[in-house]
């Protein structure tokens, strides 16, 4: 350990020849705190703390082993059943209850109700990553330029962010989806995105207007840094936390919006295997078979639960006045 | 607090200009004659066509088009719709039903969000606490339309404790399902937004001084921690007035209420340009105004906002 300048143990303090002057202890001086870290350690990040904190709880198991599964259902369907959702349908066993090899049983359309709800989770996923990048990538953009360069561009990008805001999500997207003839995951992920940006953009504009007046902003300005770079390098990974806290939880309230859409009848056609659409198909036959809206729905509320968690886990995490308590 | 008031209603004016400019656009400029289909198979004579574009000034450019209609909005005159009704009449009709539903889910959602939620926070980590969390993220994960569904089949149709739907005259009482159904994600946000602002507040300054100077529990729950938290859950609350009456298509649609949400949803599907854009537009106001009630009052409970 390297020599000490400065006396560190507590009431150990010896005056040093020549030393006139008092001073106040160490531990009242609110040196202490500075003393303790360890100087020949990686500095801690917030990340790696975060990390570390999030290991410790049981919701952010739960929550990631539900993620998981979800992706690789999303991502392979043919690895969890063999009836394909579509083209197996039986007309004659339109509702028959559950039967060797269809384990949930048939829906009205006579097709296996496993299959579909295996198939639907892709639509899902897919729209919901979709169009949460999509509204991370313009929110930070919007925001971080608004707030950054302020003045001018912090009005016109504001009042463009209010305009947007005034406009209710699932109002906007039923309005621009009734008139959008080519329906697919992508399509419904950008009518998503292009009015589900602005709380982002806020979140976004707000961090950075605090983080830009930091000491290390000034520091990285007086060795000539230009202001680009230093809102590339400096600012914006020093934004970065409340952004990924919302953008968690915002892919579960995408997801809910797509099924919305997909069960008016607007979202995702028919030919996608959706679970907004199959609470729809299964709405019709509600007083025969009422246990056929549940397996869509499980799988919606699923997943949407498992990124809900996800989000209070990374939230709860990366708030340092959370974690004291 | 004036200067204040003055900047914010200032800030109301290019926002609803813009805002009602998108949705003209996006409903207005969609491909395809909204006239040329209205005669169904054999269609429309021309002439006929003609008179109709020019009642509704289809044959006007677009930037003029939105300025009549503008006019419309400050002259509370839409016009009459494609069927010959009156469009001031059907939001006349619709939107009483539509508000009455939101004004009943809103008061839902506070008064058992804030309960329970300032029970979970006084009790942080009890099991009463832990029961409603997980209750409250099961309650947000599972889409409105399926809670609608769920408790319209098990309440009306299985138990026959409330109407199945509410058809053309709504009162409370067949109000009352469509209006827990409708509240039921933003009671769990409320709950939630409570139970954090509540945990923080227990732990501020001013609560231990209340506690020292020898208040009695409930003054310090009540006076202090209470009051204190409701002001993140009251913007809540202000923005979710809008959001409610927006979000109202599918539990109207559910519920077969003749509000503002079940007559958008018909207009779009019937291609009702006009009516859409106007009952819209008026969802826009609502919520705009909303808003603006939230800032307000966030700013009269908050002197800190007043000032940034």
């Amino acid at each position: 350990m390297p020599e000490n300048r400065f006396e560190t143990v507590p009431g150990g303090r010896r005056p040093r020849p020549g030393q006139e002057h008092f001073a106040a202890e160490v531990d009242e001086g609110g040196l202490g705190a500075v003393d303790a870290v360890k100087s020949d350690e990686a500095p801690s990040s917030l990340w790696r703390d975060a990390w570390r904190e999030m290991r410790r709880r049981p919701m952010f198991w739960v929550a990631g082993v539900i993620i998981l599964l979800v992706v690789t259902v999303a991502a392979f369907p043919q690895l969890f059943t063999d009836v394909h959702p579509r083209f197996e349908c039986e007309l004659p066993k339109s509702l028959a209850g559950p039967e060797p090899g269809h384990p949930f049983g048939f829906d009205r359309q006579g097709c296996d109700i496993y299959a579909r709800t295996i198939y639907g989770a892709r639509a899902s996923v897919l729209v919901g990553v979709m169009s949460t990048v999509m509204v991370v990538v313009l929110g930070t953009i919007m925001g971080a330029i608004a707030g950054y360069y302020g003045g001018w561009s912090d009005a016109i990008l504001s009042r463009i962010t209010d305009i947007f805001f005034a406009i209710p999500l699932v109002l906007a997207a039923i309005v621009i989806m009734s008139i959008t003839t080519n329906r697919t995951s992508f399509t419904v992920a950008l009518v998503l995105a292009s009015f589900g940006w602005t709380s982002i953009a806020r979140i976004t504009r707000g961090t950075v207007l605090s983080v830009k007046n930091n000491e290390f902003v000034t520091a990285a300005r007086s060795l000539g840094m230009g202001r680009g770079r230093i809102l590339l390098k400096h600012v914006l990974p020093n934004s970065a936390a409340p952004i990924i806290v919302y953008a968690t939880v915002a892919l579960g309230t995408f997801i809910v919006a797509e099924a919305t859409l997909s069960f008016l009848g607007i979202g995702l056609p028919p030919s996608t295997v959706s679970w907004g659409g199959d609470i729809s198909q299964a709405q019709a036959s509600i007083r025969q078979a009422p246990e056929i809206l549940f397996y869509p729905a499980a799988g919606l509320a699923l997943t949407v639960l498992g990124f809900l968690m996800m989000g209070d886990v990374v939230r709860d995490a990366l708030d340092p006045k959370a974690r004291k308590r | 607090m004036l200067w204040y008031l003055g900047r914010r209603l200032l800030q109301v004016i290019p926002v609803f200009l813009g805002a009602t400019l998108l949705l003209y656009a996006l409903v207005f400029l969609r491909p395809g004659d909204p006239v040329a289909g209205l005669g169904g198979e054999r269609g429309l004579p021309e002439a006929v066509q003609e008179q109709i574009r020019q009642q509704y000034n289809l044959d006007q450019p677009f930037i003029v088009q939105y300025l009549l209609f503008l006019k419309g909005v400050f002259t509370l005159d839409f016009g009459v719709d494609f069927r010959g009704r009156d469009i001031m009449d059907v939001i006349a009709q619709a939107l009483p039903v539509t508000f009455q539903l939101a004004i009943m889910a809103l008061v839902i959602e506070a008064v058992f969000g804030i309960g329970f939620g300032l029970i979970a926070g006084m009790r942080k980590g009890g099991i009463f606490d832990g029961t409603v969390l997980v209750i409250s993220l099961l309650v947000i994960s599972v889409p409105t339309f399926v809670i609608g569904f769920v408790l319209q089949f098990v309440m009306g149709v299985k138990l026959g404790w409330f109407p199945v739907t509410v058809g053309r005259d709504p009162n409370f009482y067949s109000l009352l399902l469509p209006a827990i159904v409708l509240a039921a994600t933003s009671f769990a946000y409320v709950l939630r937004l409570t139970r954090t602002s509540v945990t923080e507040n227990l732990s501020a300054d001013y609560v231990r001084t209340a506690r020292a100077k020898g208040l009695r529990r409930s003054q310090v729950t009540g006076r202090h921690v209470l009051r204190n938290s409701l002001i993140p859950v009251v913007t809540f609350l202000g923005a979710d007035l809008g959001n409610l009456m927006g979000g109202a298509i599918v539990t109207e649609g559910i519920f077969n209420i003749q509000g503002v949400g079940g007559t958008l949803y018909q207009s779009i599907i019937r291609g009702e340009n006009i009516t859409v854009v106007s009952l819209t537009t008026v969802l826009v106001i609502v919520y705009i105004l909303a808003n603006l009630l939230v800032d307000l009052l966030y700013a009269a409970l908050d002197p800190r906002i007043r000032y940034a």
